[in-house]
């Protein structure tokens, strides 16, 4: 008998311990929650006792939740908010308040699709969500934009108050990205990204005897001449780009239909006349198949490499393009930009508004300061060396010729980067390009390093899109 | 009678309360699991964007899809070439280094510390060591310029466009990672082995081979099937280093694509349809598979 109450006291105290293994988490948890719930309690509060004062001078904080939900994947946003939005006050890594709302941080690293993932758990249950957990804001990229701005997820910003004279001096491929298929702007980005192409001015002067932007220019402004060039420059012991993939954007931003047409997966001219172009500059040698951003493709950065030229936006150059380490061109101020064959984009960040958002008219402010307020604006071009979404500011710093980049030898670019931009036509996107890209891509590698025929490829492509988005058809 | 009965009773009720933890575990976390899937397999089930597509009772349509499009004997095929390839050598490596380490006449110095080196790779992450061999064996990578600095070959040979180096590569990670696990296993199979049939045997004068196949094999049988089995079920699940090392891809070709790695291209789209389908399939090849060699090499054990 004894023995049996010794065991069960025994049995009792190794569960009770189990549990309170488990338990502590809980605990944590209900703590933390705790501590949430008496922030938000003493916020409210605060935001009671003020109401009166406020309510005084203005009534317009009366429709506002007292949390402002901001979902996004990288510190970007934040510290542009931080930096130059008026009122916005740092309260730590993950909190902020702009007078009385909270603005809250929710940051997902996008690797993995981790922070779409999230964000499409979340925004599914943004109906059934308390006022205060809704997300207001979040921030999308060109390559997934459609699969959210074309749902009724995303607010449109004309909802919100936001008028076409507003945004007047936005360049349209950055508005094109998230109107949606019934032609309604639903989301803003004070950034643009277009895309130039950056040649080695060394090589430059070994295979086309000058340097110079404009001559440049004259070698590479069409495709013809572009592939033309490759062999002079593969006769001197260069690649012309680093892999194909350096010219997939530059094609694939200049479409004239999309990915995908009533349900029917559609390959562009364009694209095809990619894999036609890159097809040959890989036989011929004058090109490579790495992925981008491999050991492989970073090689030309250095002269060693013996690349001749890269395509991308001002931030590859920038930061990318390894310009802080001793030896590469960057470094010795070694590249040149000029327009290349076509205009295309890189890259970018849009702010949408997400349906059932209880901070309207905040979300409005965010957007019209930190996208159309000239005096923002322009601090963020000097700050933070960012090409900002409005072509009067961009045009002006074009102009100034006390602007030069270092990297670029002594050139102002802007100039360059804003003809390229102008022109650019994005109205062929859809919701299926961020798979679409990534699988074409893949599967022509194996066309282009002659694991297989086009046919094959082609195969291969339809077959991982169709795993993609079981929905289509081929 | 009766009491003593009774208490025959209660202690088998404490059998059941020991049983009962591991019961629930199984059944929370792998018997609702299974019927969900074969349940979920049934459906059309998946995420268009942001928009819920079913749950539709479809039949056994995703099965039919599966097998019409005929690709999933290509991965299957793939999966199997990559576990042979990957087992052959391991099982060598692991019979030969677990006789050696566990042959008493050999006295080899150093025995601890050599099992704990061959042990090491497997702690490795499968990532980190995919990523290893990805920087090792890339076109402009280290492998590749010491080939052609020895004057091997002219140009880079890109080991992951090719079909058999990729797979070979593959294979031999897998190789390096577990030999040392089966290796560990064996020997712990032959050490279990009565000493005085060894001693006998060299009385009577037996080469080491002879030792090796009459005495060691015969005797190692039980283990041998249990490393064969969970190799097998461990070789049908493949995917972290194909994965990684090929981007997800399986490249060229989709020659190095596995099974799992096309269950995880399905899940893009959380199409749990198909997915659990061919969850399914895999579940009853599984089966199937270790089924046979418990068949093949478990009549024998009884002989033995």
């Amino acid at each position: 008998m004894k023995k049996k109450i010794v065991s069960a006291i025994l049995c009792t105290a190794m569960a009770v311990t189990m549990m309170a293994g488990c338990g502590n988490n809980t605990s944590t948890n209900a703590a933390a929650d705790k501590g949430a719930a008496a922030e938000d309690g003493a916020a409210a509060d605060t935001a009671a006792e003020e109401t009166p004062a406020a309510d005084e001078s203005a009534d317009a904080s009366s429709d506002e939740g007292s949390v402002l939900n901001i979902y996004c994947w990288n510190e970007e946003f934040k510290s542009r908010i931080t930096d130059h939005y008026p009122d916005y006050t740092e309260v730590d890594a993950t909190t902020g308040t702009i007078g009385d709302v909270t603005v809250k941080w929710n940051i997902t690293p996008n690797d993995d699709n981790a922070y779409q993932n999230n964000l499409d758990a979340t925004l599914l249950k943004q109906a059934d969500a308390a006022a205060d957990d809704k997300i207001d804001i979040f921030l999308v990229e060109a390559d997934y934009a459609l699969k959210y701005v074309d749902t009724e997820y995303t607010m449109a910003v004309s909802d919100l108050g936001i008028t076409d004279d507003d945004l007047a001096n936005q360049y349209q491929y950055t508005k094109d990205i998230v109107t949606d298929s019934n032609g309604v702007l639903k989301g803003v980005s004070w950034q643009g990204c277009p895309g130039v192409m950056f040649y080695s001015r060394e090589a430059a002067k070994e295979i086309l005897g000058t340097d110079d932007p404009a001559e440049v220019q004259t070698y590479v402004d069409t495709w013809d001449k572009f592939n033309q060039t490759a062999a002079l420059a593969y006769a001197a012991g260069y690649q012309m780009t680093s892999s194909v993939n350096d010219t997939y954007r530059v094609y694939s931003n200049n479409v004239t239909s999309k990915w995908v047409e009533d349900g029917k997966i559609n390959i562009d001219d364009n694209i095809m006349q990619w894999v036609e172009d890159s097809k040959e500059l890989v036989d011929a040698g004058e090109t490579g198949t790495h992925e981008l951003w491999s050991d492989d493709w970073s090689k030309g950065f250095y002269p060693e490499g013996k690349v001749f030229c890269y395509f991308g936006p001002a931030w590859l150059v920038n930061f990318s393009m390894a310009a802080d380490t001793e030896g590469s061109i960057g470094n010795q101020g070694g590249w040149g930009a000029t327009e290349g064959p076509q205009g295309f984009f890189w890259g970018g960040t849009w702010i949408c508004a997400a349906a059932g958002t209880d901070n309207a008219s905040l979300v409005k402010d965010i957007m019209l300061q930190m996208t159309t307020n000239e005096d923002i604006m322009k601090e963020i071009v000097v700050d933070d060396d960012d090409f900002v979404n409005n072509k009067p500011v961009m045009e002006a710093m074009a102009e100034d010729t006390s602007y030069s980049s270092q990297i670029l030898g002594g050139q102002n670019p802007l100039g360059i980067y804003c003809a390229g931009v102008e022109n650019l036509d994005l109205s062929n996107l859809s919701a299926y390009d961020q798979g679409c890209n990534e699988e074409f891509q893949n599967a022509m590698k194996n066309y282009f390093e002659g694991s297989t025929d086009l046919d094959g490829a082609l195969d291969l492509f339809y077959k991982a899109v169709v795993e993609k988005y079981p929905e289509l058809t081929y | 009678m009766r009491k003593s009965k009774g208490k025959v009773v209660r202690y088998n009720k404490w059998g059941y309360i020991f049983l009962l933890p591991f019961i629930l575990v199984y059944v929370v976390f792998q018997l609702i699991p299974l019927v969900n899937t074969i349940y979920n397999s049934f459906f059309e089930n998946y995420m268009s964007g942001l928009t819920q597509i079913g749950p539709n009772f479809v039949g056994l349509e995703n099965y039919k899809k599966l097998f019409s499009e005929g690709d999933i004997w290509v991965y299957a095929k793939n999966t199997m070439v990559l576990w042979i390839m990957c087992f052959i050598p391991q099982i060598i490596l692991s019979l030969l280094l677990g006789a050696w380490f566990s042959d008493v006449r050999l006295k080899l110095k150093g025995a601890r510390f050599f099992k704990t080196v061959i042990y090491l790779p497997n702690l490795i992450m499968a990532s980190a060591f995919s990523m290893l061999f990805f920087t090792l064996f890339s076109d402009g990578g280290p492998i590749n310029s010491l080939l052609m600095q020895i004057g091997f070959i002219d140009e880079p040979y890109k080991f992951l466009s090719n079909t058999g180096s990729a797979r070979g590569l593959i294979a031999l990670m897998n190789c390096l990672m577990w030999f040392g696990n089966t290796t560990i296993l064996l020997m712990a199979g032959m050490m279990g082995i009565d000493t005085s049939l060894f001693e006998a045997a060299e009385v009577d004068g037996a080469t080491s081979a002879q030792v090796f196949f009459r005495i060691t094999l015969p005797l190692l049988r039980p283990i041998l099937v249990y490393v064969v089995i969970t190799s097998l079920i461990g070789g049908l699940q493949l995917f972290d280093v194909p994965q990684i090392l090929t981007n997800g891809t399986g490249d060229p070709m989709r020659s190095t694509m596995t099974l799992i790695m096309f269950l995880n291209k399905h899940l893009y789209s959380k199409n749990y349809g198909m997915a659990g389908a061919l969850s399914v399939i895999l579940f009853i090849i599984t089966g199937i598979l270790s089924l046979i060699v418990f068949k093949v090499t478990g009549n024998d054990k009884r002989k033995g």
